[in-house]
């Protein structure tokens, strides 16, 4: 009578257990080294915001309780089956595209043209979720795809169809800079996929062709941002100030930086946007070009990382999925970098994990957290279902 | 199988291509960020001395203005001054305590530079001291280590080559208010200054110009090592009167023979300013340089009002010179016709009360442009009465007087001229008598000096000019406003021009002594003597009366004429303060005025104002 309720007890103690031991072993089996390079940069954000003003409010102590936040989405999603995220792919491409729309309709523009919609009191940028709901649909398309029907030209156009279509809507924000990061995305997954080389050099030489003509249908501001690119001088209290700023900024840093707290250009207020998008010249005051190579390193590690989780991948998707999040992350890193340093126009793209910002910060968190993922189901069993079916 | 490791093999090919790319792009912003924080160092900040890389905003030049023929009325000549880079002090109380034993400072000057410092503004340097002598600069140049922070550079004052000639056209310049700097930060740049009054004011935006912007680099103690690169910002555009500096000159001069008089001359072509002057006048640069306690005071205390411009904003009955006006209202109303004639006994009595004419012994029987040239009195009171005082004044308005006249220039004060509305407004009665004394330009009657001339170049022309004082701004000039016709009758204005012709070319004639001399070019005019002893009156009272001087007791000399009479050119008054009678106080200097201007060449502007020409010896 006792006996077979203890063998009940100990089979549910065990399933516990076993449970337990499940989420334990999964999350030992995390890859550890990229959070904690996650979690590097955080801190270099935080100190970065503190830094700016001279105290821990009002940006470094929010940015803390975002990042704590993040963290905690990131390791959640980290746990989520590959197969799911793969599942829900495209209905979260479908509901980026929504909110796309939606915020062209009833967005209201911040500085410059940064189109913010407000759910629930929350602003966020529909744009930054495109970025990795079209990811994750490409490889969700790419997944099932053989070279030979990587070749066929109308397999090729559902996909980019899904690449054009947030592009259209973002252009008529109008966003140029985003627009062109997004295209930019597609298109090197286009390129690892492995979409056949010709056809980009068609695509680059009609582009080469159109530039004048797209020129031509700039905004004042947009013509404005780029010819005060080519010359800063031009005006150097309106357009160009923020330009000879950063470079001021940045060159007044030198090989070792001024010491934390010792950025004059940052705290006499010379720095406009100091802790969002300029944030990396406050910091490379501080800690000189030494300081800002290490940072510029351990950006480049997460890319790295990111490279290593796609080949470590044993099935497509997770491959695809694993590159795009690290090649969305370069972008954001290199031309907000490449921005402050003047050598693109500016664009009002902030550099990751370090600026001031939810939205960006939330996006960037939950996509590490589906890079943690493919890493953690590197070898899941994952073989598209119709893999040599046709169209 | 062999397909999937097909697709890894390319998959993986093209990743190592595109991370190579990315590799490449990180090492391109590595290299970017090698060359502007190590190896370009040099351009944006020096290393090993601790450099810094300094962006200042500079002051442009404030624009020149010329006169018609491009003679330099007001421009720049350079100072010295010390500023202090807050950004660049170590310690700013030690440095300011360094200073001060070089060149002292008052109390005043030191809350100023503290508030200064405290609110201090990126890129915009605190202001020490001003007109630094050659000695401070010199002491402040050699103690430069000790001074850190601390910059002796070169700023800019406003100089007015022609001074108090032109004090109250041109204006002046002083440092902008607090809310003129909180509406456009750029104004707290030292050395920038603001237009106060005149020009300087009206045209205060060409003027201004836009910031330039210096990047110097500076060592640790402020000095500067060498400019980076230098915008010198745009400069302030000129501005070319229609003013002619040496008929001003002239007109001035022939002022200042008087206590407290003023003058204006336009040209009835386009209504330009000619000449405008008030005496006695003060010295403008002192506004931009610093002026002491005791000249402020004695300007302000001054009775002859040397701050005023009294050809604008001086208000005076305008007694017989209004007498244009009551002829022409009641030519034009019926009241009288061209060929009424009144009997001048030498008075006129009206509700028991007698109104004398000038001439006590009468002037008998008289036409209109008799009266005008004798300035009988008596006819134009019967003109008056049989006019109405409505009338009178819609006439005085329609010729310039008791409106503030249109120009181009701030501070232009309004006469007055009473209406029946107005007096019941006030509760009072207009009685029969008050239209009298009205119609000769006593009682309520007042007008400035500028309105007597544009009333004079509307009487002169039919026109209804309005004057003008700016020409050109920059490269634009600025066009002629069409003046429209004023729909007098032209036998009436005829008939007015003939009195006034005759009032100075006829022997009877109260200005026949200032006849010009070439009898071929002859000047029509007005005399007016206007009584200043019913102070409540007359604008000025408050200004006088209290010190109850018997020059001060003296009626208004007032004149008002135009030349030549057959195709009029100019026109101008004159009002003397206190000149007792116009015909010998007026008269003269507006004859002295009309010559000389008739003797110039006709205008021949230039297309655009270049730079500025010397002025020739004054006068």
């Amino acid at each position: 009578m006792i006996a077979p309720r203890r063998t009940e007890e100990r089979a549910e103690g065990r399933l516990l257990r076993t449970a337990a031991f499940d989420l334990t072993r999964k999350l030992s089996r995390i890859n550890w080294f990229f959070v904690l390079l996650v979690v590097v940069l955080g801190g270099v954000g935080a100190l970065s915001l503190y830094s700016a003003t001279g105290s821990i409010d009002p940006y470094a102590t929010r940015q803390l309780v975002r990042f704590a936040a993040g963290f905690a989405l990131m390791l959640a999603i980290a746990l989520v089956d590959i197969r799911l995220i793969a599942r829900l792919a495209w209905p979260f491409y479908a509901i980026a595209l929504v909110l796309l729309a939606l915020v062209l309709k009833f967005g209201s523009v911040g500085l410059g043209a940064e189109r913010w919609l407000s759910i629930g009191g929350i602003a966020v940028q529909p744009s930054e979720f495109m970025k990795v709901a079209l990811v994750l649909a490409l490889a969700h398309w790419f997944h099932r795809a053989s070279w030979e029907r990587v070749g066929n030209p109308f397999f090729l156009l559902p996909p980019l169809i899904a690449i054009l279509a947030p592009v259209a809507l973002i252009l008529k924000e109008p966003n140029l800079g985003t627009a062109l990061i997004v295209a930019a995305l597609g298109g090197t997954i286009f390129f690892a996929a492995g979409v056949r080389l010709w056809k980009f050099a068609l695509v680059l030489v009609l582009g080469g062709l159109a530039a004048p003509i797209a020129y031509a249908h700039l905004h004042g501001y947009q013509k404005q941002r780029i010819l005060t690119f080519l010359n800063p001088a031009r005006d150097p209290l309106g357009a160009g100030y923020n330009i000879i700023q950063a470079k001021i900024a940045l060159g007044s840093g030198g090989l070792w930086g001024q010491g934390l707290m010792h950025a004059s250009q940052g705290r006499l207020d010379f720095l406009p946007e100091k802790e969002t998008d300029f944030i990396f010249t406050l910091f490379a005051e501080q800690f000189g070009f030494v300081g800002s190579l290490a940072l510029i390193v351990l950006l480049g590690l997460i890319v790295f990382m990111a490279g290593a989780i796609a080949l470590s991948s044993r099935h497509q998707f997770g491959r695809v999925v694993a590159f795009g999040l690290g090649m969305n992350f370069f972008l954001y890193v290199f031309v907000n970098l490449a921005m402050v340093m003047g050598l693109i126009p500016v664009g009002g793209v902030p550099l990751p994990l370090v600026s001031y910002g939810g939205s960006a910060l939330l996006t960037t968190m939950a996509a590490f957290g589906i890079l943690l993922s493919v890493h953690l189901h590197r070898d899941a069993d994952f073989t598209p279902k119709r893999e040599a079916g046709s169209l | 199988m062999r397909r999937e490791k097909r697709r890894i093999s390319i998959f993986t090919r093209r990743a190592l291509m595109l991370a190579a790319g990315q590799a490449g792009l990180f090492g391109l912003l590595g290299i970017r960020l090698y060359r502007m924080q190590v190896t370009d160092g040099p351009r944006y900040a020096t290393l090993a001395a601790d450099n810094r890389v300094s962006a200042r905003l500079v002051a442009p030049p404030r624009g020149e203005i010329h006169d018609r023929g491009g003679i330099l009325l007001a421009g720049n000549k350079p100072h010295w001054r010390a500023l202090l880079m807050v950004d660049r002090a170590t310690n700013t109380k030690a440095t300011l305590a360094a200073f001060e034993l070089l060149v002292p400072l008052a109390p005043a000057e030191r809350l100023r530079i503290r508030r200064a410092v405290a609110a201090h503004r990126p890129f915009v340097p605190v202001l020490l001291r001003d007109y630094l002598s050659w000695d401070q600069m010199a002491a402040l140049a050699v103690n430069a280590p000790a001074l850190p922070g601390i910059v002796v550079d070169v700023g800019t004052t406003r100089l007015y080559p022609f001074g108090t000639a032109m004090a109250h056209l041109i204006g002046y310049v002083g440092p902008p208010t607090g809310p003129q700097v909180a509406h456009d930060p750029m104004l707290a740049l030292p050395g920038m200054r603001v237009g106060k009054t005149g020009v300087e004011l009206a045209q205060n935006a060409p003027l201004t110009g836009a910031p330039g912007m210096v990047r110097l680099e500076v060592n640790a103690l402020g000095r500067v090592i060498r400019d980076l690169a230098r915008n010198p910002g745009t400069p302030g555009e000129t501005v070319r009167l229609h003013l002619d500096a040496t008929l001003q000159q002239q007109t001035v001069a022939e002022l200042a023979k008087k206590k407290s008089a003023s003058a204006v001359v336009l040209d009835l072509e386009t209504g330009a300013v000619r000449a405008m002057g008030s005496t006695p006048s003060f010295d403008p640069t002192l506004f931009d340089t610093g002026l002491s306690a005791a000249k402020w005071k004695a300007w302000i205390t001054d009775r002859r009002a040397p701050l005023l411009d009294k050809a604008m904003a001086g208000i005076y009955a305008p007694g017989s010179t209004f007498k244009p006006v009551t002829a022409l209202a009641g030519l034009t109303s019926g009241g009288i016709n061209p060929g009424t004639h009144f009997f001048c006994p030498g008075y006129l009595d009206l509700g028991g009360h007698r109104y004398w004419c000038w001439l006590h012994s009468g002037h008998g029987w008289l036409d209109l442009p008799g009266a005008i040239c004798q300035s009988c009195d008596v006819y134009f009171y019967h003109t008056a009465l049989a006019t109405g005082i409505d009338r009178i004044a819609a006439m005085a308005h329609r010729l310039g007087i008791g409106v503030a006249p249109a120009i181009d220039l701030p501070g232009a004060a309004s006469g007055f001229v009473p209406t029946l509305e107005w007096r019941h407004a006030q509760g009072k009665a207009w009685t029969l008598g008050e239209t009298v004394i009205h119609g000769v330009g006593q009682g309520f009657d007042l007008a400035t000096p500028i309105e007597l001339a544009i009333m004079a170049a509307r009487v002169a022309t039919g026109r209804a000019i309005s004057p003008r004082v700016a020409a050109a701004v920059g490269n634009r000039v600025l066009p002629a406003p069409p003046f429209p016709d004023l729909g007098l009758p032209k036998a009436y204005l005829a008939l007015v021009r003939q009195g006034m012709r005759e009032a100075v070319n006829n022997p009877l004639g109260t200005a026949y002594a200032s006849r010009l001399p070439d009898p071929k070019i002859e000047m029509a005019g007005k005399t007016g003597s206007a009584q200043v002893f019913d102070m409540s009156q007359a604008a000025t009272a408050s200004n006088y009366n209290t010190l109850n001087l018997p020059w001060h007791l003296r009626p208004t000399a007032l004149f008002i004429a135009f030349a030549p009479v057959g195709a009029p050119r100019y026109a101008a008054a004159v009002v003397v303060e206190h000149g007792n009678e116009g015909a010998s106080a007026a008269a003269p200097i507006a004859k002295a005025v009309i010559e000389a201007a008739l003797a110039q060449p006709p205008a021949v502007l230039p297309a655009a104002p270049g730079p500025a020409r010397a002025a020739g010896v004054p006068a």
